[in-house]
């Protein structure tokens, strides 16, 4: 039990001083669990990363679900997702409940005529920067035509991970025996 | 009736929000902009702008958001937040028992390989979804724009970008 508060506590404290990409919470949270609580090693926490990484949902709350369940199996991860979910959800509750009073304030949708276009930047930026890692030229064109398919077909990019997980999943079995 | 479709749309960006933020902005944009029409492509944007000034992931926050604004109730955040917390919940429990046996294994790593452009791909319709006459407006805006984009590829932090970013709207126009 006494765990169970302490997964709580310490994952409300992440949630609530993390800001940006779930990436930039890795310190914080690394800082948290490995070094004061010492829940895990250095070691085995790295590791989920690739984990955390390539499940789906939101990064930092695979991290409290794989953290959570180490320290107290599953009422230890419902703890810790709850924690590092409570902030923001408090948080954006009383934004969302007040932003309509701010609408229509010549400052705030100033405000936002220049956010717009620095949030269009924030999110080419990593999409160019992914583009380039991918290095094959058939899997930089699969993703012009996933992108474009998206935006001016307007197709579900549900079906595009189920076709690239489909694929991923039955080329093995064609290329039996032979190096990856 | 409202509450059931938001949040299946919820559980379904939670399922399938492979990649990260960004990536799953894209499933956001088809399901609540695209095909439930509630939000605007521009509120969106807007509530993506306020997620980046406040903790927690922009999946997060956005369910928050939508939840409450969709709704206009407490419930409709609560329910939206839960939706899209519930795939960590179950899936990634499945994969932490199971992770030693997955962490080696060829099919996952094919699968996650072939993920990859598919997650980039989304990440690009992101983009281009915001890519209108509503977020650029003037020359100004694509100074904006470029100024970000210089500054993020030299890994000056969001954070601060996007407080400079805010200032400059009040400022300019």
């Amino acid at each position: 039990m006494k765990n169970i508060i302490q997964l709580f506590l310490t994952f409300f404290k992440v949630g609530a001083f993390t800001f940006g990409s779930g990436y930039a919470m890795i310190p914080m949270i690394e800082k948290e669990v490995v070094d004061r609580k010492k829940w895990m090693g250095k070691d085995e926490f790295y590791d989920q990363f690739a984990l955390a990484t390539s499940a789906p949902g939101p990064f930092s709350l695979n991290t409290a679900v794989f953290v959570g369940y180490r320290v107290c199996g599953w009422w230890g991860s419902l703890s810790a997702v709850i924690g590092s979910v409570l902030p923001s959800f408090l948080i954006i509750l009383l934004i969302a409940v007040c932003l309509a009073d701010f609408r229509g304030n010549t400052y705030v949708e100033a405000a936002f005529k220049g956010l717009r276009p620095a949030v269009v930047a924030m999110i080419a930026v990593p999409f160019v920067q992914m583009l380039r890692r991918l290095k094959k030229w058939y899997f930089i064109v699969l993703s012009a035509a996933v992108a474009l398919s998206i935006t001016y077909a307007g197709i579900s990019p549900i079906y595009f991970i189920l076709a690239g997980g489909f694929t991923g999943a039955i080329l093995p079995f064609f290329e039996k025996g032979g190096e990856k | 009736m409202i509450y059931l479709q938001l949040f299946l749309s919820y559980l379904k960006i939670g399922f399938f929000g492979f990649g990260g933020g960004y990536a799953m902005l894209s499933l956001i944009q088809s399901e609540i902009v695209t095909r439930h029409a509630w939000l605007t492509g521009t509120q969106l944007s807007d509530i993506v702008a306020v997620s980046q000034m406040t903790p927690g992931p922009i999946a997060v926050n956005c369910a928050t958001y939508v939840g409450y604004s969709v709704t206009g109730s407490f419930w409709g955040s609560m329910l939206a937040t839960t939706a899209v917390c519930l795939p960590p919940l179950t899936l990634m429990i499945i994969i932490t028992i199971f992770y030693n046996r997955l962490r080696s294994n060829r099919t996952m790593e094919s699968i996650l390989k072939w993920l990859k452009p598919m997650i980039c791909g989304m990440i690009g319709a992101a983009a281009l979804m915001f890519l209108n006459r509503e977020t650029f407006v003037d020359w100004k805006s694509i100074a904006i724009f470029a100024a970000c984009f210089t500054a993020i590829w030299m890994k000056v932090d969001s954070i601060l970008l996007i407080f400079l970013a805010a200032v400059a709207g009040i400022l300019i126009y």
